[in-house]
């Protein structure tokens, strides 16, 4: 053990940056984050690295391993061939802050703009009532623990800042979906995932469940279901004559005003 | 100085976990512009790694349940030693601020009529712990921050701005608290992007920054756990309590080194898995203590019979409190009988079909698949003790989590008296949720006064000056050491020498010890930049860590008994004496000094919810109620 591992490490800020060579000693059972500790302790002090729990539960050391979106902390040393260079970079999709941290702050915004969980008035405390099989599907979503390599590699908006604006990413339509099969629920979503949140820019490359740590299915549980349930509420075409003659609401819940802070 | 902006809220809640998440709601519906401060992202706080449950006696597993059972359980598990006034608080309020959390959209577990479903744990009499899985803390932490933003939205369709009345600021520290005269005057900090200075003017600060795991070298804790809260109320002129109490959870992974110290969530053991030895024994029937011989089982055949038939059966000796579940197995691997790797094996694999274990432990199985290899539906897992929290903390008032510094406010692992000398698992999420309510709403009532009285506190120039000049001087500092290396050896002097096992001796030698690396950390140096900064941002974490460290020291030294999480080899008993007695810390000049302070006894309506025997375990006999009135 203590074998050293040659790594290549984007450092810079938002200005200007470029990959330098690093060789750090590595041992038995260890992860990229690890490694990225020890260089910090002994030859690099100050590189930026975000990282809380170390245990995979709270999504914050997302980056780019050999080019691919993954957690430091559950990125194995092992699964590397021990001649093998290793590159990290920070998230393509987010502006760079430091080194390997980038600025997320997308994110919540698009959070912010969702209409939120909107349960009936009259239902008091204590007294809601839901079976563990209708509230299965919301919990696999509420599974996500925010890391955001979902909207890292999704290829909308990866390279593509110019659709940020009308697409809120795998992760922010999940929440719509997540909301929407709420048993306790009473607002409807179904309009703005298409016209606000971008839901029919989604091709189900499934590249969000790929990548997702906590192996959401984000593409057929989540965002397959909700084209269903727009296409039944926007191109049905009974809904759309009962909507023409008034028989039906025109709109649904609206996306948030204002929640977007220029 | 003039490079330090000026943010002025009414209220400032330092941390963005379940506690302060939770306070800052209350104090922004209440109409106050409250301030945020995370040190990480907004959702990422430690809470997210509560595994199990939060605690609350909604009677939906048990209709036998409720908060008296629960108060008495508390007591229990903290050997007497809680503040009982708070106890009485969270066992009364804790359903209820678990519905609210439902009513804002968090998913719990369902029973099959649909109700929250509650699970075992240990310590607890009944099944009372709401979950999601295991991964509950994430779904509270998920819920509050859901509910901030409700609480944006509302202010966005009102006053055009969603941050008029509430706003998150991430990725920012605070370093010291600032005041005029007596009073609260704000918090000064730093924000971690650019480095730059902020202060927050603000009457009320609310501390909700959590525990000090970071102090000792094998914990459970994230990497923000470097005691912020419990340093600054210090140096503000607070009072902290019960800081030698530090619980040591009893199973975390042993194995990969590079995740010594990662909690396996008692749930494990809530739904029946067992802890053996190397000789294959369930070892835990020989360590049930005397003041729990009654209540725990005495064969593996009643245990057994516990989970499915618990009123007719006593509980399983794996679920006894975590401080004797955590002794246990120090004193297994001492004797020879632990794991290939220095821990025991916790055993679910035979004792539960896999899908069901899926089902109820998947982070669980997830991370030992993904890190160790290791299959728990097949096979057993290794465990050991790891620090976990820290029941110590600022002295509070029980009802407004107030401090003794007006304006001052702390809750959760923050705040000290709770959980006496050790917490039941699943006893913190809820204490987030009733003492978060609480402070919130006791930092409503301090600025009603404020008002009332005309003129809100101010910081002086010398004050911010004094905080600016410390914050930047690691930075300007040439040629000193690597905050890393004196980080770490702290924390292995605090691990070897006043961990799970303590006696006079080792703890004099870490009290040389830090005296020594307190030095040295007032001298170290930060390479590079203000921006995003870990090395600079350490520096000035190793402060408070220090002064943590130095609390614990000296409180462990002086309690000469041994309860709860404080284990004296030189003291094994526990004493009515010292039961009486609590051990107040608090800062002269730099130094830190203790005094006793007597504890107020229990009011009488809350004794006699307890027969005399077993209170006669624990209590002097002058504390005792007279005998032959019994409770009925």
């Amino acid at each position: 053990m203590g074998e050293k591992v040659t790594l290549k490490i984007w450092r810079g800020d938002a200005g200007q940056g470029e990959l330098t060579d690093y060789r750090v000693e590595v041992n038995e059972g260890e992860v990229i984050l690890d490694v990225l500790h020890r260089l910090q302790a002994t030859q690099a002090g100050d590189l930026a690295v975000r990282w809380n729990c170390k245990a995979g539960k709270c999504g914050s050391c997302s980056m780019e391993i050999n080019g691919r979106p993954r957690l430091a902390c559950m990125t194995r040393m092992s699964t590397f061939d021990p001649a093998e260079t290793i590159t990290l970079t920070p998230m393509r999709t987010f502006p760079v802050i430091r080194d390997l941290v980038t600025d997320v702050s997308f994110n919540y915004a698009k959070a912010r703009e969702i209409p939120s969980f909107t349960p009936d008035p009259s239902v008091k405390l204590g007294e809601f009532r839901m079976q563990q099989i209708d509230v299965n599907r919301s919990q696999e979503f509420r599974k996500c623990i925010e890391c955001f390599l979902c909207q890292d590699t999704c290829h909308v908006i990866r390279d593509h800042p110019e659709n940020e604006r009308a697409f809120a990413g795998p992760r922010f339509l999940m929440r719509i979906a997540e909301l929407e099969m709420h048993p306790a629920d009473t607002a409807d979503r179904r309009e703005i995932a298409q016209d606000d949140f971008g839901l029919g820019y989604c091709n189900i490359t499934k590249c969000c469940t790929e990548v997702c740590p906590e192996s959401i299915k984000i593409t057929d549980n989540a965002l397959i279901p909700m084209k269903e349930r727009v296409a039944g509420r926007k191109y049905d075409p009974l809904v759309w004559l009962g909507a023409k003659i008034g028989r039906r609401p025109r709109h649904d819940t609206p996306a948030v005003p204002g929640g977007k802070k220029s | 100085m003039t490079d330090i902006e000026r943010l002025p809220y009414d209220v400032v809640v330092i941390g963005a976990g379940g506690s302060g998440l939770r306070a800052a709601i209350e104090a922004r519906e209440a109409g106050l512009r409250t301030a945020v401060i995370s040190k990480s992202l907004f959702g990422k706080a430690h809470t997210v790694m509560a595994e199990g449950g939060c605690a609350a006696a909604m009677g939906n597993a048990n209709p036998h349940d409720n908060w008296q059972v629960h108060f008495r359980d508390t007591m229990r598990g903290g050997k007497f030693l809680n503040n009982w006034r708070m106890a009485e608080l969270h066992a009364k309020e804790a359903p209820d601020r678990v519905w609210e959390l439902e009513a804002w959209g968090a998913v719990f577990d369902r029973t099959p009529d649909g109700k929250i479903s509650q699970r075992n744990f240990g310590g607890h009499e009944y099944p009372r712990l709401a979950h999601v899985g295991d991964r509950t803390g994430l779904e509270m932490i998920r819920t509050l921050q859901q509910k901030v933003v409700a609480l944006q939205q509302e202010d966005a369709r009102q006053h055009g701005d969603p941050e008029a009345r509430i706003k998150v600021f991430a990725e920012t520290t605070v370093t010291r608290l600032v005041k005029d005269g007596e009073r609260i005057a704000g918090a000064f900090g730093y924000i971690r992007e650019n480095g730059r200075f902020v202060l927050f003017e603000a009457p009320a600060v609310i501390l909700a920054t959590g525990g000090i795991g970071k102090t000792f070298a094998v914990s459970s804790n994230s990497w923000e756990y470097t005691g912020d809260g419990h340093a600054l109320a210090l140096l503000a002129g607070a009072k902290l309590l019960n800081m030698e109490f530090v619980q040591f959870h009893p199973t975390h992974m042993v194995w990969p080194l590079s995740v010594r110290g990662l909690l396996v969530t008692e749930s494990v053991r809530g739904d029946g898995g067992v802890l053996r030895n190397s000789e294959g024994k369930r070892f835990m029937f020989g360590y049930v203590p005397d003041v729990f011989r009654a209540q725990y089982a005495e064969t593996e055949e009643e245990a057994d019979r516990w989970y499915t038939d618990p009123d007719h059966n006593r509980r399983p000796p794996e679920l006894l409190p975590r401080d004797e579940v955590a002794r246990s197995i120090n004193a297994e691997v001492k004797a020879g009988r632990g794991s290939p790797r220095g821990g025991v094996f916790l055993d679910i694999a035979s004792r539960r079909p896999a899908e069901e274990i899926l089902r109820r432990l998947p982070s669980m199985y997830h991370q030992f698949k993904e890190l160790a290899d290791v299959d728990i539906t097949k096979e057993p897992m290794e465990v050991g003790p790891a620090q976990h929290y820290v029941m110590g903390g600022v002295e509070v008032d029980p009802d407004s989590a107030a401090s003794s510094v007006p304006g001052l406010f702390a809750a959760g692992e923050v705040s000290g008296g709770m959980h006496g000398s050790n917490r039941l698992g699943g006893n913190s999420l809820s204490d987030l949720l009733v003492f978060g309510r609480r402070a919130g709403m006791g930092a409503v009532a301090y600025l009603d006064s404020l008002d009332e009285a005309g003129g809100r506190p101010a910081a002086t120039d010398a004050a911010l000056a004094a905080a600016q000049a410390e914050a930047i001087a690691p930075l300007e500092r040439a040629g000193g050491e690597n905050p890393y290396t004196v980080h770490s050896e702290v924390q292995q002097t605090m691990s070897d020498l006043v961990g799970i096992i303590r006696r006079e001796s080792e703890i004099k030698t870490a009290i040389a010890e830090l005296e020594k690396l307190r030095e040295r950390a007032v001298q170290v140096s930060a390479e590079g930049g203000a921006a995003y900064n870990p090395g600079w941002h350490l520096a000035l974490d190793l402060r408070n860590i220090m002064l943590i460290a130095a609390c614990v020291a000296h409180a462990a030294l002086e309690r000469q008994e041994s309860r709860g999480g404080h284990t004296r080899d030189d003291f094994p008993g526990m004493s009515p004496e010292w039961r009486k007695v609590n051990l107040i810390v608090a800062l002269d000049g730099d130094r830190v000094v203790l005094r006793r302070q007597p504890m107020k006894p229990m009011r009488g309506d809350l004794l006699a919810l307890f027969d005399r025997g077993e209170l006669a375990k624990y209590l002097t006999e002058e504390e005792l109620p007279p005998a032959g009135e019994e409770k009925s």
